[in-house]
């Protein structure tokens, strides 16, 4: 039987010490009449090497690819050692760190990359993860509301994430919260702090700034941040953890830094996995501490005054304040932060500033050598960090189709997302493409366009 | 000691990062960060030992018995991790054409499949990362339903006082009011205050059956029968859905939509919190609601399903398809087990739970429901100790980690006082169970005997008792480079 270990004989002792005839009786206080019958669904059970088989014959039929599309999950150098360790049956298999004494690996592993994430946000704050980026949004979304009182409205520019503004929207709407998405400038790709005073009059909780934003183009986020704030609303930004070794941390923007700071974390250290599990990561300034939601890891003493880590703040949370609670959320992505840390860990500030600048000048080099091809140009004039929008002169599934029988993934079709931006290409090469790599590329693509 | 605490300035790792700093950086100034991140600088090697020192300061499945009620802490099979993470389940991007993933789409397509038999519900959608996630999803779900039919005035959800915390957080992170029903003598939800509850306010109820209290909510038929009347649905709570694996499907209990904590019952992993996967299921008339992305099969090839085809879904929860590795994990271990493995899990699991129960009882532990059978699960109460002994549940959690077992669930629920709520699941042998009886039987001499050394345990852990008073009112939630 598979992944149980009863023998006849342990069968028929524990039902003699039960005092029941068969595993049948144990069941008989569920009415006769919902005992179902056989699970036709289910096929038969495979050995293990039967599965392995078929799982390979799957994978083999995906095959590999070389890929340039980003939009929200990148594909990063993983070090070996990260999942080496991360897949420890230690880290793998234990639980929610309720018992401290029994769990103090994991306890102290999150505290670090509260840390590391409080630091590289620039914020006071982090709790110990969220589901994902999206999900982390929608939750920064809450806490700002209930923080404000008075204003239910939340602005996201449509620089945002298309996806993130579909579960932020799907996800708040159900507390009555309304989502006001602000336009972008057609030429720089960026929100144009200055014309918000005349867009925008209303009160509002928070404003969402995404930096890099969607189009991989970077945003003026000290001037966005400063606007919030002179209207009395808190500033949630929306950022990409590798970026911030290159880029101003949220907790410094502007005059008094944004209050909250979320993204997707999955570029540490996470492989891209058709999508998940990723993790979402949440910062923000000690004002905000108690509207966080999720588990927060603190330090104390045992009775022997040695340092130790315990889960804190859990008069905020679902198993102590039921129906009060500050977010449903029970778990968080442990094995995700898992693997974060290891990677931050092995990568350290420098490691992690050249993962960044490399991703900076691949991109660069990528878009230089696009644009010098008949037709093709920048779609957005702003400044960009590791991808970048180019307008074609064809259809670009035609082209991406054309680059796909190539072994080449060339990027996003951003028509997809928004309507009126024809022929729009949005592609990414962080540092795991060569120059050779990005030759290719851009001679394939120039035959695809002839 | 901690990472930061081995870190020397400028020490690096080689071979991990790229090997020349680019210099092309067309960051504006005014954009660039001023100050490096407060990351280790530490080697490969320091890194590796680091953590693996720290993993061995976990308790685990795969080095203790961890019996954490309602949690479903079964062995996780090593295939189902190595080969989820074959390098092309890896690499392949969430964007990336459906053409390049019909191998990994033919995986999701039959793990929808299975799961809809297994639960006896008409649709799956595989999006939820989390149970939590699942159910705010089926609630959103039931809202839809009614919001749909112009039915505006179902503003409240049923939930009984013994159901997680999470199904009270959910109804209000759904903008719904919580009515809280109690439960009677025998553990099973008070049918008169459930009769009395419902009405035209009623949304829906939330139920966790076999219940957290480790019984099978024996009135369940009569009790969907009440809220459907009323015009309410009802939501399956499948935190316990192991317990009655291959047995009962929800879906013939009556309800309308369930969520399934794969990392319970389909044995992926727990990872120290996370992640979870709850896909959801639903009933045919709550079909049009279902959160995508959904996986279908036409002509040979699998591709997703469209927002444009489901005008009416709740729409999207998750940037992009959930926790797709934990699912694929499900999947292998689904096709392990096969149809007579599912079934044997409800079987082994109640076995063990029974078993076990009567082995406790038998050694003086007081059962809350003597009289019931044990779920997957059971709860044993130490009121009567406490009271003569003053020796807690929890002093008996953290002596039990001396004897090198994982404590199983304390204090939850709570309406049974001094409670242990204690699930062996299928995956364990009867020496393991039996030795767990006797390190439980040995506590109990040592309560009579030295009660105090039972109060200041654990005694054999890393650290002793946690200050937890002290975690809260001096907040230390990061560590601060020492100004020297």
């Amino acid at each position: 039987m598979p992944f149980i270990p009863h023998t006849e004989e342990d069968i028929a002792e524990m039902l003699a010490s039960i005092g029941a005839d068969s595993i049948e009786t144990l069941f008989d206080e569920i009415p006769s009449d919902l005992i179902s019958g056989e699970l036709t669904g289910v096929p038969p059970g495979l050995s293990e090497m039967e599965i392995t088989r078929l799982m390979m014959e799957r994978a083999n039929i995906d095959g590999s690819y070389q890929n340039f599309i980003g939009a929200g999950a990148y594909e990063h150098h993983i070090p070996a050692a990260v999942w080496q360790i991360t897949t420890r049956g230690e880290f793998y298999s234990s639980y929610t760190p309720y018992q401290a004494e029994a769990s103090q690996g994991t306890l102290q592993l999150l505290y670090e990359y509260q840390t590391m994430m409080a630091s590289l946000t620039g914020m006071d704050v982090s709790n110990a993860s969220m589901y994902d980026g999206a999900t982390a949004l929608a939750e920064a979304a809450l806490m700002a509301v209930r923080l404000h009182r008075t204003s239910r409205r939340i602005l996201i520019p449509k620089t945002v994430h298309p996806t993130y503004r579909k579960v932020v929207r799907a996800i708040v709407s159900n507390q009555k919260i309304e989502v006001v998405e602000l336009p972008f400038c057609p030429q720089s790709g960026q929100v144009l702090p200055e014309s918000l005073d005349e867009f925008y009059k209303e009160d509002f909780a928070a404003l969402v700034i995404p930096q890099p934003n969607f189009f991989g183009v970077l945003e003026q986020v000290d001037a966005l941040t400063d606007w919030a704030h002179s209207k009395n609303a808190l500033a949630i930004g929306v950022v990409n953890p590798t970026a911030l070794a290159l880029l101003s941390p949220p907790g410094e923007w502007g005059s008094n830094g944004a209050d909250i700071a979320v993204g997707e974390g999955q570029p540490l250290g996470i492989p891209l996995s058709s999508g998940g599990p990723y993790f979402g990561f949440m910062a923000c300034k000690n004002k905000l501490l108690r509207q966080i939601p999720g588990r927060i890891i603190g330090r104390t003493n045992d009775l022997d005054n040695k340092p130790g880590f315990v889960l804190t703040l859990q008069a905020r949370e679902q198993h102590i304040r039921r129906s009060k609670a500050t977010s449903n959320i029970c778990t968080n992505q442990g094995l995700m932060v898992t693997a974060a840390t290891i990677y931050m860990s092995l990568l350290g500030p420098e490691g992690l500033r050249r993962v960044a600048a490399q991703s900076h000048a691949n991109t660069l080099e990528l878009i230089e050598q696009l644009e010098a091809i008949n037709g093709v140009k920048r779609t957005f004039s702003g400044p960009i960090f590791h991808e970048a929008t180019l307008t074609l002169p064809a259809s670009v599934d035609t082209v991406l189709s054309k680059l796909k029988d190539q072994g080449i993934l060339a990027g996003l079709n951003l028509n997809e997302y928004y309507s009126d931006m024809e022929n729009a290409l949005l592609v990414c090469a962080t540092e795991t493409k060569t120059s050779a790599d990005l030759q290719r590329y851009t001679e394939l693509l120039t035959q695809a366009l002839k | 000691m901690l990472i930061f605490e081995h870190s020397r300035p400028g020490r690096r790792n080689y071979s991990q990062a790229p090997t020349t700093a680019a210099s092309n950086n067309k960051i504006p100034e005014n954009l660039r960060r001023k100050s490096p991140p407060l990351l280790p600088e530490v080697s490969e090697m320091d890194t590796v030992r680091h953590y693996t020192r720290l993993s061995q300061k976990n308790f685990s499945i795969d080095t203790e018995f961890y019996p954490l009620g309602s949690c479903t802490m079964k062995y996780n099979p090593r295939a189902c991790n190595s080969l989820a993470m074959l390098p092309q389940y890896l690499g392949r991007h969430p964007l990336a054409p459906e053409d390049t993933g019909q191998g990994y789409m033919a995986c999701m397509y039959e793990l929808q499949e299975i799961l809809k038999d297994v639960t006896g519900m008409a649709g799956v959608s595989l999006t939820p990362m989390a149970g939590a996630q699942g159910e705010l999803i089926g609630v959103m779900m039931i809202r839809a339903y009614h919001e749909s039919r112009g039915d505006f005035s179902r503003t409240e959800i049923i939930v009984p006082d013994a159901a997680h915390g999470t199904n009270p957080a959910t109804a209000v992170m759904c903008g719904f009011k919580v009515v809280e029903i109690a439960t009677d003598k025998t553990g099973n939800v008070d049918m008169a205050a459930l009769k009395a509850a419902v009405g035209p306010q009623t949304a829906g109820l939330m139920l966790t059956n076999p219940s957290t209290l480790g019984v099978f909510e024996e009135n369940v038929s009569e009790m969907s029968r009440v809220v459907h009347e009323a015009g309410g649905l009802l939501y399956y709570d499948g935190a316990n859905l192991n317990a009655v694996l291959g047995k009962v499907k929800p879906g013939d209990m009556g309800f309308d939509v369930i969520h399934i904590n794969l990392h319970k019952t389909f044995s992926t992993p727990h990872g120290g919190g996370g992640p979870g996967s709850a896909p959801v299921g639903v009933a045919e008339r709550l079909l049009p609601y279902m959160p995508i992305p959904i996986v279908t099969h036409e002509d040979g090839k699998y591709r997703w399903v469209s927002e444009k085809e489901k005008p009416q879904s709740i729409g999207r929860l998750s940037a992009h398809m959930g926790n797709a590795g934990v699912l694929l994990r499900a999947y292998i271990y689904v096709r392990l087990l096969g149809m007579d493995g599912m079934h044997r899990v409800a079987e082994f699991a109640t076995l063990n739970a029974n078993y076990l129960m009567a082995e406790l009882r038998k050694a003086g532990f007081e059962i809350a429901y003597p009289t019931r059978r044990a779920s997957h699960e059971f709860i044993v109460t130490m009121k009567e100790i406490k009271d003569k002994t003053g020796v807690t549940a929890m002093n008996l959690a953290k002596r039990l980690l001396d004897k090198g077992y994982h404590a199983p669930t304390t204090y939850f629920p709570m309406l049974v006082p001094e409670c242990l709520l204690i699930e062996p699941a299928e995956s364990e042998s009867k020496e393991t169970l039996d030795a767990f009886v006797i390190a439980m039987k040995e506590i109990l001499t040592e309560i009579e005997e030295q009660p105090d050394m039972v109060k200041d345990a654990p005694h054999t852990m890393p650290l002793r008792k946690l200050d937890d008073v002290k975690a809260a009112r001096e907040l230390d939630l990061s560590w601060k480079k020492p100004s020297s």
